[in-house]
């Protein structure tokens, strides 16, 4: 094969990779914190494109054309609303669930994931519709051969970078941060240390879920388009990468974004079937994957608490 | 003397309390019929409404006549075919309720199927659609081969358990969560795969002709003597011989060696292994088990149906299917059927609702878990002597 081609393919999935991350990093803060799947963070992605696009054709509507404040304007758009959504989540519907059975977090979350999905299909103008999204960042190239470095694709891979690089130095390096690893590590400990237990976790959820809906305008700027039902994939990929990478761990998700990104993308090129079998092929990943290593690669420390 | 008469009052008030159990059997037949006949909003809300009342205020005095029944477990369950028969004469001639009944019929069958795995063993499953799928898109193929009918029914529950055997490996190697990921992923690649592949129809589906059992041409009207009846009398009469075996068969599985296992995997795989039970075992018979229930209601539900499509099957419609379930109260296969009536022809009724169903699910499932997360009609521990009132 071609260096160029060769090199346009891993330039994509990187690109893909990024977004996988985003999301599964997502997945594992929350179940850090909480000991719990948010089975609608895929569809928090997914609303936090559609708010990017609201607010998008808002500004179109008031006259404000400057790129860079309305890229700007967009992204936090997308990423308070999602941050708000997140903590609304874990206030009315995590928390409350604390006591009851798994599969009850497990059932919740889901259905609320439907209702996301119900709501912007049926409420978003035309939302059953995928909808173009703005072509909003400089559309400069550079042609290497076969090789075509995109200057939006390039800024879109640095953007989210730097953002998952920035919530984990929050985790890492910052007192909330502290607070948030103290829960995570054992939160009755934590409780006695004096760190407001549910604060903690609506910050979480509301980091994580800001998070996705960055992640959500990524893909809208990268496809160019949205659609209501993208959170399904997202979110099981999201979640499969989290779990491969190992729950918990945030280097662990990253890894794992980039692995399922590096996996379809030579599933797209090495099999002979028509790109339709796109997402078949991804969700039979998924499968085969969690069952050869059902809790990741990096395999828990203790899979099982008692 | 004392005694024995004590013991004749307490005989003539348990055959008192058969009689009230009775005529309240019989007034739910009523209310079904009036349920499903009804094409007048304000009649179905208020016909809601006083099942809600009734609901709320029975609940006190209900107890004391269920065990009336459940002390007759046999006569209960001819007591429930027969209401079900008597509502579907009294609507033979009205085709758009009795297909609306069948269709309540064949999910009431599925949901015991994913009753048993979810229920009884603890095992999640949000592919129940595809099971659904896997039985219909078999019936189909089969069908169109020349298969006898009877076969076609009893093939799609085989090929739909067959289907689920590739994911048994996944699901016993993973729990909680894990699990759920692997159901929701090959919930989406069965109707990922149905869309895109030509073969099977793609997502313009495949026609089928209807049910033929050996001659009894199910297509074709009744005739009852003194009137003519809709075909689909044939589907109801199939259907309800489905959901009545599917009950008791579930009840039994329950009662048996086998359910005290499920239930002990559900609660406890550790403890369970620590006193002699295959968790593994287990779980593949409840997983098989209710795959092939899925997929023989799925298969009758193509032929009745006439036409399927990859999205009658779609995550969505799993997603339904464990809305009635946790609806009716999970474990309690008497709750499917007012969950499943609910659920399917409420949306049916009201056509201005019919576009926001999922969503008004979803609503739905969420306020039952925050506010009544054991569903309408609540698992009871298992009576040691069925009937004893323990």
């Amino acid at each position: 094969m071609d260096a160029g081609v060769l090199a346009q393919y891993v330039f994509n999935g990187v690109m893909l990779g990024v977004i996988y991350a985003m999301v599964a990093v997502g997945f594992t803060l929350f179940f850090g914190v909480l000991d719990v799947i948010q089975f609608a963070h895929g569809d928090v992605v997914m609303a936090g494109a559609f708010v990017g696009l609201a607010t998008y054709v808002a500004l179109h509507v008031l006259g404000v054309a400057a790129p860079a404040v309305v890229v700007f304007a967009v992204a936090c758009a997308a990423g308070l609303g999602m941050a708000l959504v997140g903590a609304v989540i874990a206030r009315w519907l995590i928390l409350p669930l604390r006591a009851a059975p798994a599969f009850n977090t497990l059932l919740v979350t889901l259905m609320l994931g439907s209702i996301l999905r119900e709501l912007v299909r049926l409420f978003y103008p035309n939302g059953s519709n995928p909808q173009p999204f703005p072509r909003l960042l400089p559309s400069a190239s550079v042609n290497l051969g076969h090789f075509t470095l995109r200057l939006d694709t390039t800024i879109l891979i640095i953007a989210g970078l730097v953002m998952i690089v920035a919530v984990n130095l929050v985790v890492r390096r910052t007192r909330l941060g502290l607070a948030i690893r103290a829960v995570a590590q054992d939160s009755e400990t934590a409780r006695v240390m004096g760190i407001d237990f549910e604060r903690v976790v609506l910050v979480t959820f509301a980091i994580g879920s800001a998070l996705a809906g960055f992640a959500g305008v990524v893909y809208g700027l990268y496809y160019n388009e949205v659609n209501f039902d993208i959170g399904l994939l997202l979110g099981v990929i999201g979640f499969s990468a989290a779990v491969v990478g190992g729950l918990g761990s945030i280097y662990g998700a990253i890894l794992g974004g980039f692995l399922f990104a590096a996996l379809q993308t030579v599933g797209s090129v090495a099999l002979p079937v028509s790109s339709a079998y796109n997402n078949v092929f991804a969700f039979a990943v998924v499968i085969v994957l969690m069952t050869w290593k059902p809790t990741g690669l990096i395999a828990e420390r203790a899979s099982e608490r008692v | 003397m004392t005694g024995s008469a004590a013991t004749r009052g307490a005989a003539r008030s348990h055959s008192g309390d058969l009689l009230v159990a009775t005529a309240a059997v019989a007034a739910i037949g009523a209310w079904l019929w009036a349920f499903l006949a009804t094409d007048s909003v304000g009649v179905l809300a208020g016909l809601l409404a006083f099942a809600a009342a009734a609901f709320v205020f029975g609940r006190r005095a209900a107890p004391r006549y269920r065990r009336a029944l459940a002390a007759r477990p046999r006569m209960a369950t001819s007591l429930g075919v027969l209401t079900v028969c008597v509502v579907a004469v009294a609507l033979h001639d009205q085709p758009y309720p009795l297909l609306m009944l069948c269709t309540v019929l064949l999910f009431v069958v599925a949901c015991i199927g994913l009753d048993i795995q979810t229920g009884h063993c603890g095992l999640v499953n949000f592919a129940g659609a595809a099971f659904f799928g896997t039985g219909a898109y078999t019936a189909a193929i089969l069908a169109a081969h020349g298969v006898p009918d009877p076969a076609v029914i009893f093939a799609g529950g085989v090929v739909a358990a067959a289907a689920g055997s590739l994911l048994i490996l996944p699901v016993l190697r993973t729990r909680g969560y894990y699990a759920a990921l692997v159901t929701i992923a090959f919930g989406i690649l069965f109707s990922t795969f149905l869309e895109v592949n030509d073969s099977l129809g793609g997502p313009q589906g495949l026609k089928l002709h209807g049910i033929d059992f050996f001659g009894w041409r199910f297509n074709r009207d009744v005739n009852l003597g003194w009137t003519t009846a809709s075909f689909y009398v044939n589907y109801v009469v199939l259907s309800l011989a489905l959901a009545a075996g599917a009950f008791v068969f579930a009840r039994r599985i329950e009662r048996s060696w086998l359910g005290l296992a499920f239930d002990a995997v559900r609660l406890d795989e550790i403890a369970a292994a620590t006193f002699g039970i295959g968790v593994g075992r287990a779980k593949i018979i409840a997983f098989t088990l209710g795959n092939f229930l899925c997929g023989v209601a799925g298969s009758v539900y193509a032929m009745m149906q006439g036409f399927i499509a990859p999205n009658n099957f779609t995550f969505g419609e799993s997603l339904i299917l464990v809305s009635i379930l946790i609806l009716g109260g999970i474990g309690n296969p008497l709750g499917i059927l007012p969950a499943a009536l609910i659920i399917i022809v409420v949306p049916q009724k009201l056509q201005f609702i019919q576009e926001y169903r999922f969503l008004l699910y979803g609503v739905l499932v969420v306020l039952i878990l925050l506010f009544r997360p054991e569903g309408l009609l609540p698992r009871r521990i298992r009576d040691y002597f069925p009937g004893s009132g323990a």
